[in-house]
């Protein structure tokens, strides 16, 4: 009587761990594997300014790259200390300051600004903005949606005349309380 | 006297130094030489201004609209000519925001086409419009726009009104001499209100340590048709008038964090407010004009003044006699969540209820003290009255730990300063709350930019591709071509 209370047991947790275990293999084999996930999680985190300071051309491809172990986590300025304690904290590593090579001097929220005098309408900074942040057209005048721009001077270097220079975002004023 | 339904957790019991402004009765105000009307009049929303340098403008013309439900329309509180339109310091919460001048002329021409409103009479949703056009706003400290207020209050089905007399915040009295000399007015106003609501039932809340309102309106009450209007008597504790404090405390149900009183239904509206409805239903005055404290051991004469918007409070304080002593400091607002200014040329807003001129006596002994280390005694926790754990919340902030700090309930603080009054290790909490408010707004304000940045970026890579496949694509059926008439020539 008492053996066969046990051997019930057993065969029924048997079942049990066959039937979960197929169903979470067909799931790991179905489902998109992990590190897509890892990937979205540590872009999120990134300031999405595109700047490829890093390294990488974009923050999508340097949350590629730290998911595959290429890339260590302290190399994303605009980003700062805050960036890296959560990206610490996200792939279990120890917080670490920012790599003195990659690390620059705080300004402050940045936003590209062209000299409307000065532009000679060569199109040579629209392609390189990675956000589009850019309006312009050969032989037009450009100028920069300052809303959308995330001051990560890459139109900085093709410009032949040197028009564009980089000012402080407008601060953005947020009230202590609201309702909602 | 205290039920269970005034039950009312923590909060603190403090000097009022309110009896010497309510000696004498409210002093109107003669109109200045300029008004500096801010644009933002304290809801934290900046107005559009609607005029121009130069412009003459009439006695209750607009000069500016808001751009969101959080402004109320601005009108000309004196009649003359708009000598400036600049950046100037201000009461608002940023120390500083664009402001209107405008030289008086003297005259008080008014603007044609003000009268007076059959409120009583008037469809609810076109009477709320009405409001929204007459700029009135919440004269408890916040300058909500009432108009919103009710718009929200139908939404939501909201039919109590809770008309807030409870004033608990020291020094400030403006309320409490409103509520002894517009009783009436107070009592009509609420029945505007009302009306706006579709309401059945108005409460008035008031304080025990104001026996003379509490009598003056039950006078008015008895002489008047109330209307379903009817008298609260609450117990002094500071922060009864807290909205939500006021609530729990009156009408026994408490409002959901981050929610709104109309959910639980019913409506918040200052007292003051509600006199000011009832002057522009009567005249069709606009909110021009407020009643405001002028107080402190740094003045001669403490009283209650009712002034034109824009009055510099220069001229306030000249009207209760000047500065006397060795004042320290002034602040807008009242000892516990008032906002020291740094030049008296500030002009007074629709927020500003009480100008607190404070001497080093009235300051001490926080004045001299610096900050400790917490030493978890947890007082703070006891006199919270939104029951927070404030010194669990300060490490939090402290160590920024933003998640922490959310779950710990900075969301729920309401600002009152209760924690920093308690604190024996003279720790500025609430400041720290409100900064970890600002960074929090902040960083959504920047997750928000990295997500349209981020679908910027992914579209921007997608079109090179496609622009590089294209190519490709050319490239290859040019060469498919030249190689095919190659071909042919061969054979």
């Amino acid at each position: 009587m008492n053996l066969d209370a046990i051997l019930i047991a057993c065969v029924v947790a048997a079942a049990l761990a066959l039937i979960v275990g197929g169903a979470l293999g067909w799931a790991a084999s179905r489902l998109p594997p992990a590190t897509d996930q890892l990937v979205e999680r540590i872009d999120a985190m990134l300031p999405q300014t595109q700047c490829a300071q890093c390294g990488y051309p974009g923050c999508r491809p340097y949350a590629e790259a730290i998911a595959r172990g290429e890339a260590e986590i302290d190399r994303c300025p605009p980003g700062g200390d805050h960036t890296v304690r959560a990206l610490a904290e996200l792939l279990d590593r120890e917080p670490r300051a920012l790599d003195p090579a990659y690390d620059r001097p705080d300004q402050g929220a940045l936003v590209a600004w062209i000299d409307e005098e000065r532009c000679i309408g060569c199109a040579r900074c629209l392609p390189v903005c990675p956000v589009d942040a850019i309006v312009g057209a050969p032989r037009h005048m450009h100028t920069i949606l300052a809303e959308r721009c995330t001051g990560c001077e890459l139109c900085l270097a093709p410009c032949p005349v040197d028009c564009i220079e980089l000012r402080p975002a407008q601060a953005i004023r947020h009230r202590w309380h609201r309702a909602a | 006297m205290a039920s269970a339904r005034h039950a009312f957790p923590a909060g603190l019991v403090l000097d009022a130094h309110k009896r010497h402004a309510l000696e004498a009765p409210i002093v109107p105000l003669p109109a200045p030489a300029s008004v500096v009307l801010a644009l933002d009049q304290g809801s934290g929303s900046v107005l559009e201004p609607v005029v121009a340098v130069g412009q003459d403008v009439a006695l209750g013309a607009i000069v500016a609209r808001a751009i969101d439900p959080f402004g109320a329309t601005l009108h000309a509180s004196v009649s003359g000519r708009v000598k400036a339109i600049e950046t100037r310091e201000s009461a608002s919460e940023f120390g500083e925001c664009v402001c209107i001048e405008l030289a008086n002329d003297g005259r008080d021409a008014l603007e044609p086409g003000l009268r007076r409103q059959e409120a009583l009479t008037l469809e609810p949703p076109e009477l709320v419009e009405r409001l929204r056009e007459a700029g009135i706003a919440g004269l408890g400290g916040a300058a909500f726009p009432t108009a919103t207020k009710l718009a929200a209050a139908r939404e939501r089905g909201a039919r109590r009104l809770l008309l807030n007399g409870a004033e608990c915040e020291p020094w400030i009295c403006c309320d409490d001499a409103v509520m002894r000399a517009e009783a009436g007015e107070i009592v009509f106003g609420a029945r505007v209100l009302m009306r706006a609501l579709d309401a059945v039932e108005c409460v008035i809340a008031v304080e025990d340590d104001k026996p003379e309102a509490i009598e003056a309106l039950r006078q008015a009450l008895a002489t008047t048709d109330a209307g379903g209007v009817a008298v609260d008597v609450v117990p002094a504790v500071y922060p009864r008038g807290a909205e939500r404090q006021l609530i729990s405390a009156v009408m026994g149900v408490e409002v959901p964090a981050r929610g709104l009183p109309a959910e639980v239904g019913l409506t918040c509206q200052n007292v003051a407010t509600a006199a000011a409805v009832a002057r522009w239903a009567r005249t069709g005055e606009p909110c021009l004009s407020r009643v405001v404290t002028v107080t402190g051991s740094g003045v001669a004469r403490p009283v209650n003044v009712r002034a034109r918007l824009g009055t510099p409070i220069a001229a306030l304080v000249a009207a209760a006699g000047g500065y006397r002593g060795d004042p320290l400091r002034l602040i807008a607002g009242g000892s516990m969540t008032g906002r020291a200014l740094t030049s008296d040329e500030v002009g007074l807003t629709k927020a500003i209820n009480c100008v607190l001129v404070a001497t080093r006596e009235d300051l001490a002994p926080r004045l001299d003290a610096y900050e400790l280390p917490c030493i978890r005694c947890g007082d703070c926790a006891t006199v919270c009255p939104p029951g927070l754990l404030p010194q669990q919340l300060h490490r939090a902030v402290l160590a920024g730990q933003d998640e922490a700090a959310v779950t710990l309930g900075v969301w729920e603080c309401i600002d009152c300063g209760c924690c920093d009054y308690v604190c024996p290790s003279q720790i500025p909490l609430a400041l720290r709350f409100r900064e970890a408010r600002a960074r929090l707004r902040d960083r959504e304000a920047a997750t928000a930019r990295a997500a349209v940045a981020r679908e910027r970026f992914e579209r921007h890579e997608h079109r090179l591709q496609e622009a590089a496949l294209a190519e490709q694509q050319a490239f290859d059926a040019a060469r498919a071509l030249a190689r095919g008439s190659g071909d042919q020539g061969a054979t």
